[in-house]
């Protein structure tokens, strides 16, 4: 369970920069809810999910995931129960360091580290079992340094990394807006795999309208730091993208006139 | 020629501190121009006191590490750079070593009268008190302590926030507190370097650290160079940083029998890291114009 409370957050507050990110959001989600989210430039979408991951603090309101109040939790606290993969397939790995390695830091997300070793012989079986799974060879070069694999490649080791220790709410931050569209289409596959089999609650933030409405068992639509469309069920199973438009048009009364979104 | 070498072992031991922090963490530490006075400063002091040797010299690592400790509260609770961090302790330590020196800026001990881990004396006899062989048989154990620490998992949790922290905050690493432990871990290397090279010339200077930064990224750097390609375990990359700063001081003892003024050396050690650290910036740019793509 997810619940945000009339989340506000300002950025650059009482300077010429200002702007309100977020302005009264409330959501709340179910367990293994998968909701993807969509809206215009600026609409709140990503700050939305660094606010439940913890990136800064937010201005009033709460966050609470699974039944911890998290409001008040730095980001690395947080983390115990979250999963996350970004845009940039270079935030969320280690360049530097192994494919195995990166994985093992994942294996220990929300665990006290230790001077126990830092990857033991067991685990390096099961990750390449779980690596095979992915389809994409990595289990081969499980020594290999992740910076020398592709975007697309980097993008399904942090998913797995996300879901290695199952989290409570899966953030997913338009991970496949740097990809090309095969490679997106591949990672977007593996990530519903993933969703599916360990039945993970996900807020899934795209910019593709077709992707939002394919995917998931619910769709939000934020404009100006609120949610302002939600859609769930038959009536989501039913959707098509000039619904979405129009529904868009009625709850902002604007058009939606934004070609990123458009092209999708 | 054996106390260029003996001196880069001992600068060795101090430039894997520096490796640590600079390659590791990602962080330039300017702490350790204080630290590597700091250790020899309070080794020296025990000594002379009647503390035992191995009591003194743990607690030199031990006050290194409390310079470090000092730094990371600077940069992570009070939100400082790096960079200005170490400037801040490195000047306050400038005092704190006058005052662990009594308030001289120099303190001798003599090796007739105090049993010294290695000595400058000893350095061209064939024995088992040969600073050079002592000090090969320290760095072994640095080594081998940090080889250790660097594959458990509290130690791949520095090297990850070294290499990415928005990733490690997300996989639940706390790395602020990554990053002091690194800063500890480093400055207590370097102290332990600062009480050795105490004992080998005899004396502890209050100054002896300044400019430690810029000899241990030369080793840093002239190990990368030369070894970059073939040691790629972090085991032989710290042997490799050991080696480059014993090549560093070959290099220094060369140009000092060409005739330098002992007065310039300083000089020559900042243009040369200036030049390699330059090194890889022009590379790119190079490579960037012969692909005719640009950057």
């Amino acid at each position: 369970m997810l619940d945000l409370k009339n989340i506000r957050k300002t950025f650059n507050a009482k300077t010429v920069n200002e702007k309100v990110a977020l302005d009264g959001l409330n959501l709340h989600l179910n367990d293994g809810d998968f909701v993807t989210v969509i809206g215009g430039n600026g609409a709140g979408k990503s700050t939305m999910l660094n606010a439940i991951a913890g990136v800064w603090p937010v201005d009033s309101g709460s966050i609470i995931i699974d039944g911890t109040d998290v409001t008040g939790l730095p980001e690395h606290k947080r983390a115990a129960l979250l999963g996350r993969v970004f845009q940039d397939p270079m935030t969320g790995t280690a360049a530097t360091m192994q494919i195995e390695e990166n994985l093992a830091l994942a294996a220990r997300r929300g665990e006290k580290r230790t001077l126990k070793i830092g990857i033991t012989k067991e685990e390096r079986e099961g990750y390449y079992e779980k690596l095979a799974a992915l389809g994409l060879g990595l289990e081969g070069r499980m020594t290999t340094k992740v910076g020398l694999l592709s975007g697309g490649q980097r993008q399904a080791l942090t998913l797995l990394m996300a879901t290695l220790k199952k989290p409570k709410l899966l953030l997913l931050d338009e991970h496949t807006a740097a990809l090309d569209p095969r490679t997106a289409a591949k990672v977007l596959e593996i990530s519903e795999q993933i969703v599916t089999e360990h039945k993970l609650m996900t807020l899934m933030v795209t910019h593709n309208m077709r992707d939002a409405i394919r995917y998931g068992n619910r769709l939000i639509m934020m404009n100006e730091g609120h949610i302002i469309l939600d859609i769930a069920g038959k009536d989501k199973e039913n959707l098509s993208i000039e619904m979405l438009m129009d529904a868009f048009a009625q709850a902002s009364g604007e058009t939606f006139a934004n070609d990123r979104i458009l092209l999708g | 020629m054996p106390g260029a070498v003996a001196q880069g072992l001992i600068w060795g031991i101090m430039a894997i501190g520096v490796y640590i922090t600079y390659k590791v963490l990602d962080l330039a530490d300017l702490t350790v121009d204080g630290t590597m006075a700091t250790g020899g400063a309070v080794c020296v002091m025990l000594m002379l006191n009647g503390v035992n040797v191995w009591v003194a010299l743990l607690c030199a690592i031990f006050a290194g590490m409390i310079a470090g400790l000092l730094t990371g509260i600077f940069h992570t609770a009070m939100g400082i750079p790096p960079i200005l961090s170490g400037i801040l302790t490195q000047l306050s330590l400038y005092s704190i070593n006058l005052a662990i020196m009594d308030f001289k800026a120099n303190q001798g001990i003599a090796v007739t009268k105090y049993p010294l881990i290695v000595s400058q004396r000893n350095v061209r006899q064939m024995s088992l008190s040969n600073p050079i062989f002592i000090t090969l048989i320290i760095l072994a154990i640095v080594i081998a302590l940090l080889y250790w620490f660097f594959g458990t998992e509290i130690g791949c949790s520095l090297r990850a926030t070294g290499a990415n922290e928005a990733m490690s905050r997300a996989q639940g690493i706390n790395t602020n507190i990554a990053k002091i432990i690194g800063l500890m871990i480093s400055n207590g290397i370097v102290a332990l370097s600062s009480a050795l090279l105490a004992h080998y010339q005899g004396f502890v200077d209050v100054n002896m650290g300044r400019g430690a930064i810029v000899i241990g990224l030369a080793a840093v750097i002239i190990s990368e160079v030369i070894f970059g390609k073939i040691f790629v375990n972090f085991a032989l990359k710290l042997v490799g940083v050991a080696i480059g700063a014993v090549i560093y001081y070959i290099v220094i003892q060369v140009v000092l029998w060409l005739g330098l003024n002992t007065n310039l050396l300083k000089l020559l050690s900042a243009l040369i890291v200036a030049v390699f650290l330059a090194i890889p910036y022009w590379k790119a740019n190079l490579d960037a114009k012969s692909s005719g793509k640009g950057i």
